[in-house]
């Protein structure tokens, strides 16, 4: 046997630039954060916004996770995720109602098992209708994107007819359980419980999401299969039952994220994934499509910034992240943590 | 004839609207190193990426160890014994070396045994076994590819130009790997353009041109015979 | 003389003729072939939906560009109108400033969208449009001391246009001048239809097509495919700012929800993938379709639904409101078995 020759990289002496570079997107937020306190200036306003902003984003970043794995891993743009949103919020909030012994009563129990039940029916399904939208819809134009936009965007329309096919034409309201309502105060500042709540389940799912990638078998077919699908398959995986894995996942992730956005609006309507879908598509854009980290990152970022600037000029939320949107595209075109795709 | 691996009849492939394998016909005998030469553009590595399946013939027949995998989509023909080493090498750069390795065996566990053969005759990977291995450097990649495929038993190896622009000694170490797994009885099919390497492994060449095999037989007959190889290849082999 | 009016691009199909031939007869003859307000107003709306349509296809069709920023320029023609005819007071003047100044937002826009575009994937600028089409549909709403917010705004247009100018009878009609206007409406929508013909039939629609097919190729054959594409946005932006001046100048009220709101954006997807996207001719068959469908597909689902309520589910699905849903999965229907649209399948029957 020879000897190879020391092929040692020379990746021993990273430069602090260099560093820096590759930490910036997570640095991004506490930037913001002290941005925001610097415009908002009393302590009270900033850490309720700073709280409000948390739970959006998380909220965002619950349905926007599906969203860019699916385009990462598969290649599809799916313009209809809206419709697992709303369809997510209309189970889980017809589940609370005819919960709502265990909504009203003051036991913190009853209130999260009804919450559970709620959120397990909106997962179970958009999970189920995902499969049958990926088969029926999604599979017979993968690779074309063009078609890919035009079809799932038909299924959007069609599937928020439904629901008012279903649930009528009207939007229904809903109270927060009673454990839920109102807020606890710190240091001055009035803070919801339903939003810090969410800005745990956020961080819950999260760190599961990351460590399901990083730590099982599956995990890391689902990231080598973004960086190179054929070569997965040449291993001898079933990349496609993979691929329908995730985007079961991803809708049932959008149900999710529909029932804890309609329970944070305490109003829901048809069209209220649709309406959200701006600010995924930003948060996955922002992010890098294909990238959970780049999501949460992105989705944190547009969560506060949509807060603060609501506080301090309401008729330029949206186009502030627009404008979030479009420096940190000059910044890296294809966004903060982009997947490398092997061509 | 189970003295054959695998065998493809009148194979033709396209890809978009070339016609790039106009009619193939191919025989790899078993516990073998048949050579697939020819210069380039003529559908070597069209020809592997049929074999395995990601190129889906347009006509003919595949046959693997008796079987018809014609139609058989890719990972079936992988789990079946098939294993590919493809020409970019296929390394998932955002992974460590070690989940690179693990993918390589379907059950997930690299048995220990197995490992330390690995290591032991790639020892880089061992070196940067916790590292991406977007990180390593050509010759590297190359070593993780082969080692990783040979992370489970296969039957076949089909290995698309290991030694492209890798330096004599790396060269070297590759050629010992191939040695080995031709002692294990497994058959290799090897498209290769550094002629003393295929010199040295090749039992059986096959040549292509233009779609087609044009020339098969003993490795030696060829390699001996400078006029037959420039009538094939259009260029005498031990200018490379 | 026809074929050249036509730009060379001809219907190459005996039914596709025809029924453009009863389309363009109805059109042009609707105030004394059909009766009542309504009738004119939908094909009023005809009109100004194959225009739009048709700006779009230029786009998606010949350009094979998705993107979902269409309503903003049209909202932009539409409140260009508003606004002058607001603030200036009525007149012909009001009118031109307007329809002018929207057709200049929408290229500048387009041009900023077109210039941003290069530095993202494709995929991306289909998102990017849609964020920022509902950035602008959001500011107009908020700003509404400027633009009337949610309730929009209702202006007055030059008085010869209006019902208030009677001009006597002719033909067993009564001539006011809402029929002029409804010729104004007709007459700029066709000439700038043909306009649209005349450029994709152009060199530089061939070879927009030709990026379309495949734009590496078209970059290496020399064509700057960037520079194309900008052009065809700001064209097609263009073309849409004017749509949305005449919808103004007809409807004499302008809001969010009828000219910037994304179930427009959908409509018109829906118009030009079933038409048949790349014709131009789709647009026509596109728009008169949906556009009849609204009007009077809705009142059909209505007495159907009432004749089935004893059923369960089936008179909701019935429901007049749910046309879109009936629509919706015509669209995928023919994304995957007519991508070709109507107008394509009529001409490869001819064909075959």
């Amino acid at each position: 046997m020879t000897a190879a020759p020391d092929h040692r990289p020379t990746f021993a002496n990273v430069s602090l630039t260099e560093r820096l570079d590759e930490a910036m997107p997570l640095l991004l937020i506490p930037i913001l954060v002290v941005l925001g306190f610097v415009a908002i200036g009393a302590p009270a306003s900033w850490l309720t916004l700073t709280v409000s902003g948390l739970a959006m984003g998380m909220m965002i970043f619950i349905m926007a996770s599906g969203l860019t794995l699916v385009f990462g891993l598969m290649d599809v743009i799916n313009f209809g995720h809206g419709a697992f949103v709303s369809v997510g919020a209309f189970v889980g909030v017809s589940v609370l109602i005819a919960l709502g012994d265990w909504t009203g009563a003051a036991s913190l129990l009853l209130n999260m098992s009804a919450v559970l039940l709620a959120v397990i029916a909106a997962m179970a399904v958009t999970g189920i209708m995902g499969w049958g939208f990926e088969r029926i819809i999604v599979k017979p134009v993968y690779g074309a994107h063009l078609k890919q936009i035009l079809v799932t965007v038909g299924g959007l329309i069609v599937i928020e007819q439904l629901i008012h096919v279903i649930w009528g034409p009207d939007e229904i309201f809903i109270n927060r359980p009673e454990t839920l309502k109102g807020a606890v105060t710190f240091a001055g500042a009035a803070m919801e419980k339903y939003r810090l709540l969410a800005v745990g389940i956020g961080l819950v799912l999260f760190v599961a999401m990351r460590v399901v990638l990083r730590r099982t078998k599956i995990g890391l077919i689902v990231r080598a299969g973004v960086e190179n699908g054929p070569m997965v398959e040449a291993l001898g995986y079933r990349l496609r039952l993979v691929f329908v894995g995730v985007f079961i996942a991803g809708s049932a992730l959008a149900g999710l994220g529909g029932v804890m956005w309609g329970l944070y609006q305490e109003v829901i309507t048809a069209g209220m994934g649709e309406r959200m879908m701006v600010l995924v598509f930003i948060v996955a854009i922002i992010g890098g499509l294909g990238s959970v980290e780049g999501a949460f990152i992105g989705a944190l970022l547009v969560g506060l910034l949509q807060n603060y600037v609501a506080f301090l000029e309401p008729k330029l939320a949206l186009v502030s992240n627009i404008a979030l949107m479009t420096a940190i595209l000059m910044w890296r075109p294809q966004g903060m943590m982009p997947v490398v795709k092997a061509k | 004839m189970s003295d054959l691996i695998l065998s493809l009849k009148d194979v033709h492939t396209d890809i978009a609207q070339y016609h790039i394998l106009q009619g193939v016909d191919l025989q790899v005998p078993r516990g073998q190193v048949t050579m697939l030469l020819g210069r380039n553009g003529v559908g070597k590595t069209t020809t592997l990426k049929t074999i395995m399946g990601q190129w889906t013939a347009k006509s003919g027949e595949i046959l693997y160890d008796g079987q018809d995998i014609t139609r058989k989509p890719v990972f079936a023909r992988a789990r079946a014994g098939i294993g590919f080493v493809p020409e970019d090498m296929g390394i998932f750069s955002d992974l460590t070396v070690e989940e690179n390795m693990a993918l390589g065996s379907l059950s997930g566990k690299l048995e220990p045994k197995r490992k330390d053969w690995l290591l032991n005759a790639f020892p880089a990977l061992g070196t940067f076994w916790k590292s991406e291995a977007g990180n390593l450097s050509g010759g590297q990649k190359q070593m993780l590819s082969i080692a990783r495929t040979m992370a489970e038993d296969r039957a076949l190896y089909l290995i698309d130009e290991p030694t492209k622009g890798l330096a004599p000694a790396i060269i070297s170490t590759m050629a010992q790997a191939l040695r080995e797994l031709k002692a294990q009885g497994a058959s290799v099919l090897l498209v290769e353009q550094n002629f003393s390497v295929a010199k040295a492994l090749g039992d059986s060449a096959a040549v292509m041109d233009d779609g087609r095999v044009i020339w098969t037989g003993v490795m030696a007959e060829l390699s001996e015979n400078k006029g037959l190889q420039e009538r094939l290849m259009g260029l005498s082999m031990e200018a490379h | 003389m026809l074929v050249k009016l036509l730009s060379g691009d001809q219907p190459r199909s005996a039914i596709l003729t025809a029924i453009l031939l009863v389309i363009l007869i109805c059109l042009a003859g609707a105030p004394f072939i059909f009766d009542g307000v309504r009738a004119l107003d939908t094909a009023a709306r005809i009109c100004i939906f194959i225009l739009l349509v048709a700006s779009y296809d230029l786009l998606l069709g010949y350009g094979g560009i998705v993107s979902f920023a269409h309503t903003m320029f049209f909202g932009l023609g539409a409140y260009g109108v508003a606004l002058a005819s607001t603030y200036m007071g009525r007149g012909f003047d009001a009118l031109l400033l307007g329809s002018v100044s929207g057709a200049l937002a929408a290229v500048v826009l387009a041009l900023l969208i077109g210039l941003f575009s290069l530095r993202v994937r494709a995929i991306f600028f289909a998102m990017i449009t849609l964020a920022v089409a509902s950035a602008v549909a959001v500011l107009v709403s908020q700003f509404s001391g400027l633009t009337g917010g949610e309730d929009g705004l209702t202006y007055k247009i030059p008085r010869v246009l209006t019902s208030a100018n009677r001009m006597g009878d002719f033909l067993g009609t009564r001539i006011s001048g809402k029929i002029l206007n409804y010729y104004l409406v007709f007459f700029a929508a066709l000439i700038l239809f043909l306009l649209l013909l005349r450029i994709v039939n152009s060199p530089f629609g061939r070879v927009l097509q030709a990026i379309r097919e495949n734009d590496f190729r078209a970059e290496a054959i020399g064509y700057r495919v960037v520079w194309y594409r900008t052009v065809a946005t700001c064209l097609s932006a263009a073309t849409a700012a004017l749509a949305g001046s005449l919808f103004a100048i007809w409807l004499r009220y302008v809001g969010p929800d009828t000219t910037l709101s994304f179930e427009i954006m959908l409509d018109i997807l829906l118009m030009v993938v079933i038409g048949g996207m790349g014709t131009m001719y789709g647009a026509v068959i596109g728009a008169t379709l949906f556009i009849l469908a609204q009007t009077y597909l809705q009142n059909l689902m209505g007495t159907a639904s009432e004749a089935t309520s004893a059923l369960p589910l089936i008179p909701d699905l019935l429901d007049p409101d749910r046309w879109l849903m009936w629509l919706g999965i015509l669209f995928i229907l023919s994304v995957y078995f007519f991508p070709t649209g109507i107008v394509g399948r009529l001409r490869a029957r001819r064909a075959s």
